[in-house]
């Protein structure tokens, strides 16, 4: 049987760092056409922020943020959002996934439309990337009933 | 000796993907196989980019207010680009695994393949 | 959405209906059901429409985000693929609607994450399928893959441990057909299988795509499960729950052999296979050692599903057997048996889940007096067993009648001797277990009571089987027109 041993010293560090560990994996998603990065690698960052929580934490302190069934929701909203963007060119006429049409409904032209598009999608892939790793680390770490981290 | 030396880094991608192999087949332990097929699949992730690279090339970024853009001074963005599908694709393989084995472990105790195989009979 | 948007269609609904059904099973659990059942119908309309578009007006090419063709995916649909499109749509229709009495006996408080699945290993064997770039094909292929590693777990007694065996077979196969694709574009620097077709017939003297074309080869003969490997496939498939291996069974690896004709037909040029290289002739000895392997490791199986996953290993050796003749004939054999096999086999596992569902063990010798309990399903147990065997008029018969032809052709006495001598091994193994439920009275000694009434199967598996038996029957005598119709222009225009 493991005795968890919570660290003052680990608990404060972690308490201060997490957010902005969130914010880099934000800007890691919003950069990935300029810098190295996108949707993929933004959204492991910022899965692996929650995990650190359920490190350096009880696990019941990230089950109060993230619940399974949010969990689950984000899940489903994020390959939601990357297909319903090439739905929504399909309807606007292009083919799918044509980011080109979106001129139509967003403000810009249309070269700066695709610009955006590609910017829609890596969101939604920023969100079910996080959303996986912290299911993923869930379910091994506490044979799916949540008692301790 | 042209051969070796010229070449040096496919013979340390297929040495990487023989030991990841190697592990996959003759490792007893469930969890040894899974880290071998890591292995396997980093080494062609790792062959694949770096077919991309070229000597003096930069990386495939353009800056801000460039007029001229010459395609031959910046490495090849696409295998990059395929790699990370394939990275994904790791990631996802590895997960499902480490769930299936968990599963394994409920059942049997154990994660060693033959006594899994004398437990199942 | 005009009409020519018919082929991406087809991939995205089930996509993101998956993921819906995520969303609407934590509102409403009774709800995921009906919304599979619509995309796939959804799926199987879009894909007649599409085949009847083909046929009428040529191939379809459909570009993806609107970048044209060697910088951009393009989904090509020609004869062939609208054929195999056809067969994968339909046939997981028709099993989508038996899994929910499946689904509830075996595992109720997973049935939203199993639709989601079930959806995502349709949308994965669609899209290998459609699409007509190699990378995306391995894409498609490894979300096939993964749910399926997924879906076969989902069984007991044994299920994890086949599953990850079957996983890192796959993921090996999978490896290698991404090296192959690797070394092509090294080579072409293009992933697109139209125009590779183009450039490839200048390169074909150099080592990289003599050594891509072995990759590509041995990754689809890991995941067709052909013989020296096709370990994965007996395991898998008998751990596997009923409701999944009635759909992975009959697909997977057809899908698999039509990934092997592409690459080998389409993408290089058919004289480097059949001419250049001995590979047709590798291929046609080990689609010998498949089929009789297959054939003859069934008749020591005691447990149904087990000697029918045998079965399909013989079959896969039907269809590597006629690409590999290399002649028009051949050919024809192996891709009519595409459809056939797909629908004998999606029978016959069919057959194994009601009998399951209703209680009744797998082991043949147990199977006493099951023409009385359950008439019909019986009935079409015996009629896919005929079609295995290769009895007129069911379908078996004209996809062997071609294959026979297809070994005449090219004077091959030892593949001819061997599909009649299947004939036969596959006989005794059908007839076998026809005895046991026809023939022997349920009342002798050994059988034992059971606690609940054993009656003909529920609705919603009884009419799929039905539909299924009544394909074998009837298609076989519509062979003709189908290779009229539609597998003559499938056929490159190599074989005269």
């Amino acid at each position: 049987m493991i005795t968890h041993f919570y660290d003052v010293i680990i608990q404060t560090v972690c308490r201060l760092l997490i957010p902005f560990i969130q914010v880099y994996g934000l800007y890691v998603i919003a950069h990935g056409h300029s810098s190295p990065g996108g949707g993929f690698q933004g959204g492991v960052i910022l899965g692996a922020s929650f995990i650190l929580l359920c490190l350096s934490h009880d696990l019941q302190e990230m089950r109060k943020r993230l619940t399974r069934r949010t969990i689950l929701i984000f899940c489903s909203l994020g390959v939601t959002i990357y297909a319903g963007i090439g739905f929504v060119c399909l309807l606007l006429g292009g083919n799918y996934l044509d980011y080109g049409r979106l001129h139509r409904i967003l403000p810009v032209d249309s070269v700066a439309a695709r610009s955006l598009g590609i910017f829609g999608i890596e969101v939604g892939v920023g969100i079910t990337v996080m959303a996986v790793m912290v299911s993923i680390f869930l379910d091994l770490a506490s044979e799916e009933k949540v008692r301790e981290g | 000796m042209e051969l070796i030396i010229g070449k040096y880094n496919y013979w340390i991608y297929i040495s990487l993907m023989m030991i990841g192999f190697y592990a996959m087949i003759a490792k007893k332990n469930l969890v040894k196989k899974l880290i071998g097929m890591n292995i396997f699949q980093t080494s062609i992730i790792l062959f694949f980019i770096s077919t991309g690279s070229k000597i003096g090339g930069t990386i495939p970024i353009v800056e801000q207010g460039a007029q001229v853009i010459e395609a031959g001074q910046y490495i090849n963005p696409l295998p990059h680009v395929l790699m990370l599908t394939a990275i994904v694709v790791m990631v996802s393989t590895f997960g499902v695994a480490l769930a299936l084995l968990w599963m394994i472990y409920r059942k049997y105790h154990t994660l060693e393949e033959d006594e899994i195989l004398r437990l199942r009979r | 959405m005009n009409e020519i948007s018919f082929p991406i269609l087809i991939i995205v609904v089930p996509l993101i209906s998956a993921f819906f059904i995520i969303l609407v099973g934590l509102l409403r659990r009774d709800l995921c059901y009906p919304l599979m059942i619509l995309t796939l119908s959804f799926s199987t309309l879009s894909s007649i429409s599409v085949l009847k578009e083909v046929l009428w007006g040529g191939t379809i090419h459909y570009r993806l985000g609107g970048w044209l063709p060697p910088w951009g995916i393009e989904y090509v649909i020609d004869p062939l693929n609208g054929f195999v499109l056809l067969i994968v749509s339909a046939i997981s229709l028709l099993i989508g609607i038996t899994s929910k009495r499946m689904v509830e006996r075996e595992f109720p408080e997973k049935a939203t994450f199993f639709y989601c699945l079930f959806l995502l290993q349709v949308t994965g064997l669609l899209g290998i399928v459609v699409t007509g770039d190699l990378f995306n094909l391995y894409v498609f292929l490894e979300i096939a893959s993964i749910a399926g590693y997924a879906l076969i777990a989902l069984g007991e007694d044994g299920a994890p441990f086949a599953s990850f065996n079957y996983m890192i077979y796959g993921t090996v196969g999978a490896c290698f057909y991404l090296l192959g694709v690797g070394y092509l574009y090294i080579a072409t620097g293009s992933l697109n299988m139209a125009d590779l077709a183009q450039i490839l017939p200048s390169l074909l003297s150099s080592k990289v795509v003599l050594i891509a074309f072995a990759f590509f080869m041995v990754g689809i003969a890991i995941k067709m499960a052909l013989f020296p490997l096709h370990v994965w496939l007996p395991d898998a498939y008998t751990y596997a729950p009923s409701a999944v291996s009635s759909l992975v069974a009959p697909l997977t690896t057809k899908v698999g052999a039509y990934v092997m004709i592409r690459v080998a037909l389409t993408v290089f040029p058919p004289a480097f296979f059949i001419e250049t290289l001995p590979a047709a002739l590798m291929l046609r000895w080990i689609a010998n050692g498949a089929i009789l392997f297959g054939c003859i490791l069934a008749l020591a199986q005691k447990d149904l599903k087990r000697m029918l996953g045998y079965v399909l290993i013989a079959e896969i050796g039907y269809i590597a057997l006629g690409v590999g003749f290399g002649n028009r004939n051949g050919l024809t054999g192996a891709i009519l048996h595409i459809l056939n096999d797909a629908l004998m086999m999606a029978c016959l596992f069919l057959f194994v889940g009601a009998i399951t569902y209703q209680g009744w063990p797998r082991k043949m010798d147990q199977l006493r007096g099951l023409h009385r309990k359950m008439p019909l399903t019986a009935a079409a147990f015996v009629i896919a067993g005929l079609s295995v065997i290769g009895v007129p008029p069911t379908c078996g018969f004209f996809s062997k009648w071609y294959l026979v032809l297809g070994a005449i052709d090219s004077k091959e006495w030892l593949s001819m001797a061997i599909l009649l001598a299947s004939s036969l091994f596959n006989a005794i193994l059908f007839f076998r277990v026809i005895e046991k439920a026809y023939f022997e009275s349920g009342k002798e000694h050994g059988m034992v009571q059971r606690t609940m009434e054993i009656k003909e199967s529920p609705l919603t598996i009884l009419l799929p089987l039905l539909v299924l038996t009544a394909g074998v029957l009837s298609l076989g005598l519509f062979s003709g027109k189908i290779i009229s119709g539609i597998i003559r222009f499938a056929i490159p225009v190599y074989f005269k």
